[in-house]
């Protein structure tokens, strides 16, 4: 005999989201680590990196699709389960843009030049910032439900949201500062290695840009 | 009257079995949410639901008993046959429990209400006549069970909305709890208290005016606030489990308004759900007493309602436990706020069904009012799914519960005449 007002309850998409998002995190903490170790030239380590970036992708991996199976469509959520598959999504994409950054640069043995390194590194980091930040702001998740999307929580998240959006400027900025420096550089290197830097350096930027999609649809989620 | 004895042992034994039943599959909508939230413990919860069902069942049980009894049958046409009657609503209990025992078999989700209202309809359409059967209140009777979801999920809606206005969308939301929890337990006190004064109570043989009722609902609502009052003040804030959840603190205090509340839903479900065991006991035991005169007037003997009350408690104590223990575990998404504010109000509802002698689903209100607070944003993921189980239920029950009464009405005639 089982009861079955208790059959209601669903188990809730809030936490199983907030832990793909802390895996995608850490996915991207990964990756500074791996430029780092690019920049250093240390090929144990951008080997050790990769692979650490590539396991966590692949874990994000599971969690997103036991996630899925466990969102049937008779499930009424809190938030409409459309905005709740496209988050998942776009937090996913936030890992595999990691993995496919550091594949590449794995796989054409790039290097970055010396004088660049130091702002390079400066925008990976500002990058993972934004993706730190998504993840804080997702954490509010299970608070939001608690007091039913209203009040002082909405508030809190706004906020998080706005850090959010300000650190995605700070990349934007970074990005055309770090152009500008291989703009100086690229005729004296080989134009097939200009390229890929380039598309980096762009990829790089996609991964904020990911962060702050990340954080426009918490707040379509407020805004219903 | 021929058998008189027989007649009234058995209609003991079927309803003995049919209140052993509810007692067993219900006890977990009442206690459920309290063990699941770590709130009381499953033996506790045992007792305070054995306490309250039994009361709810002797105190407030007489008007839907009532009902079960003889108000959805015209007895006028049966003054020359009384037996039939007997053999009807032995017939029905018979029908009901069966069918609760095979749907519970399959894990069906099915009402105890819908399952004897269904019975009695039926053998009294067949065995007796269309015109026997007073359509009008049984009319009433349905309606009433789309209207108590609806009320339950409407008062948790807004149970919830103030609770969230009052106390979780604000700066201090744990001082904020433990000063309003007080208010919300005086509520459940004196609402269930004065439903069961102005009901209930003359079947015990107490005669109470307006004014003392009040009066009375407004101590018992105090009496129970102070008590809680002094197990909120006992909880501390402790900062460092807010650290994950920021609101387990606050949830705490809520416990306690988990177990008030529980307790009122033990005593509605007493209230009403007994009835669906003892109404047919009590129409044969009536008919047999005065001598086979179908008596339109005739008071409701105590000792019946006592019979189901405790008919309800074994079936928690030997069952109901099990089925506790399995639902504890896995409702973790229904924390107390959320809980208490769809028990009471669904309990509300019952309770007020009670006393207007409504035979309703307490199981149906209940989910009434989770639906409640899900529309309020509050439970993290609803499986609706269920909502169409219900209705299947209904669909399939009433005729179910009439198909076998119809049948076990003719075996009975067969075998006493």
């Amino acid at each position: 005999m089982s009861n079955y007002v208790y059959r209601m309850f669903g188990s809730s998409p809030v936490r199983p989201l907030q832990e793909h998002m802390g895996k995608v995190y850490l996915c991207a903490v990964e990756l500074v680590n791996f430029f780092e170790a690019v920049i250093e030239q240390d090929q144990a380590r951008i080997k050790a990196a990769q692979e650490a970036v590539v396991g966590l992708e692949h874990e994000a991996d599971r969690l997103k699709k036991s996630l899925r199976l466990s969102l049937p469509k008779g499930m009424f959520l809190p938030v409409s389960r459309r905005d709740l598959l496209d988050m998942l999504t776009m937090q996913d994409n936030i890992a595999n843009k990691s993995k496919d950054i550091a594949g590449l640069m794995l796989g054409r043995q790039m290097v970055l030049p010396e004088s660049m390194a130091p702002l390079f590194l400066t925008y990976v980091k500002r990058s993972v910032d934004a993706i730190a930040q998504a993840d804080t702001a997702i954490n509010e998740l299970d608070e939001l439900v608690e007091t039913g999307f209203r009040g002082k929580e909405v508030v809190v998240v706004e906020k998080m949201i706005k850090t959010l959006n300000q650190i995605e400027g700070d990349t934007d900025e970074i990005q055309i500062q770090i152009r500008a420096e291989l703009f100086k550089l690229e005729k004296e290197m080989p134009p097939v290695d200009v390229m890929f830097i380039y598309r980096i350096i762009e990829w790089v930027g996609e991964l904020a840009d990911l962060a702050q999609r990340v954080g426009s649809r918490l707040q379509l989620m407020l805004a219903k | 009257m021929e058998y008189a004895y027989t007649f009234i042992v058995l209609a003991c034994i079927f309803g003995f079995f049919m209140a052993w039943g509810i007692g067993a599959n219900d006890v977990a909508n009442a206690m459920g949410t309290s063990v699941g939230s770590g709130a009381v413990t499953i033996k506790h919860a045992i007792i305070i639901a054995a306490i309250f069902e039994f009361s709810g069942a002797l105190l407030a049980g007489g008007e839907v008993t009532q009902t079960i009894r003889k108000g959805m049958i015209d007895t006028s046409s049966l003054a020359g046959t009384p037996e039939l009657l007997v053999f009807g609503m032995l017939a029905a209990l018979l029908a009901a429990a069966v069918w609760l025992l095979i749907a519970s078999y399959y894990g069906w989700p099915v009402s105890t209400t819908h399952s004897i209202v269904g019975a009695i309809v039926g053998f009294a359409a067949v065995g007796i006549g269309m015109e026997a059967v007073k359509w009008g209140k049984v009319g009433t009777i349905a309606m009433s069970w789309v209207i108590s979801p609806v009320t339950a999920g409407a008062i948790a809606y807004v149970l919830f909305m103030s609770v969230q206005k009052l106390i979780i969308d604000t700066t201090d939301p744990f001082r904020n709890a433990k000063r309003y929890v007080p208010y919300y337990i005086f509520l459940v006190g004196f609402i269930i208290t004065l439903v069961t004064m102005f009901k209930g109570l003359k079947h015990v043989g107490l005669e109470v005016s307006t004014f003392q009722s009040y009066l009375i609902a407004v101590l018992v609502g105090l009496g129970i606030a102070g008590v809680s009052k002094v197990f909120i003040n006992r909880i501390k804030h402790e900062p460092s489990e807010d650290k994950d959840f920021h609101y387990t603190n606050v949830e705490k205090v809520f416990a306690v308004l988990m177990i008030v509340t529980a307790c009122a839903m033990a005593f509605a479900h007493g209230s009403n759900d007994v009835a669906n065991a003892v109404g047919p006991i009590a129409a044969v035991v009536g008919i047999v007493e005065s001598g086979g005169a179908i008596a339109a007037k005739s008071a409701l003997p105590i000792w019946i309602l006592f019979l189901g009350g405790i008919g309800i408690v074994i079936g928690l104590v030997t069952y109901g436990q099990r089925v506790i223990a399995t639902i504890g575990s896995n409702i973790t998404e229904l924390t107390p706020s959320r809980g208490f504010a769809a028990t009471l109000a669904a309990a509300t509802t019952v309770v007020v069904a009670s006393g207007t002698g409504m035979p309703i689903s307490t199981t149906h209100t209940l989910v009434g009012g989770v639906l409640g607070v899900g529309l309020a944003r509050g439970i993290g993921a609803l499986n609706m799914r269920i909502i169409r189980t219900i209705f299947m239920s209904w669909v399939i029950t009433l005729p179910a519960g009439a198909f076998l009464a119809i049948v076990f009405f003719y075996i009975m005639k067969g075998i006493f005449t």
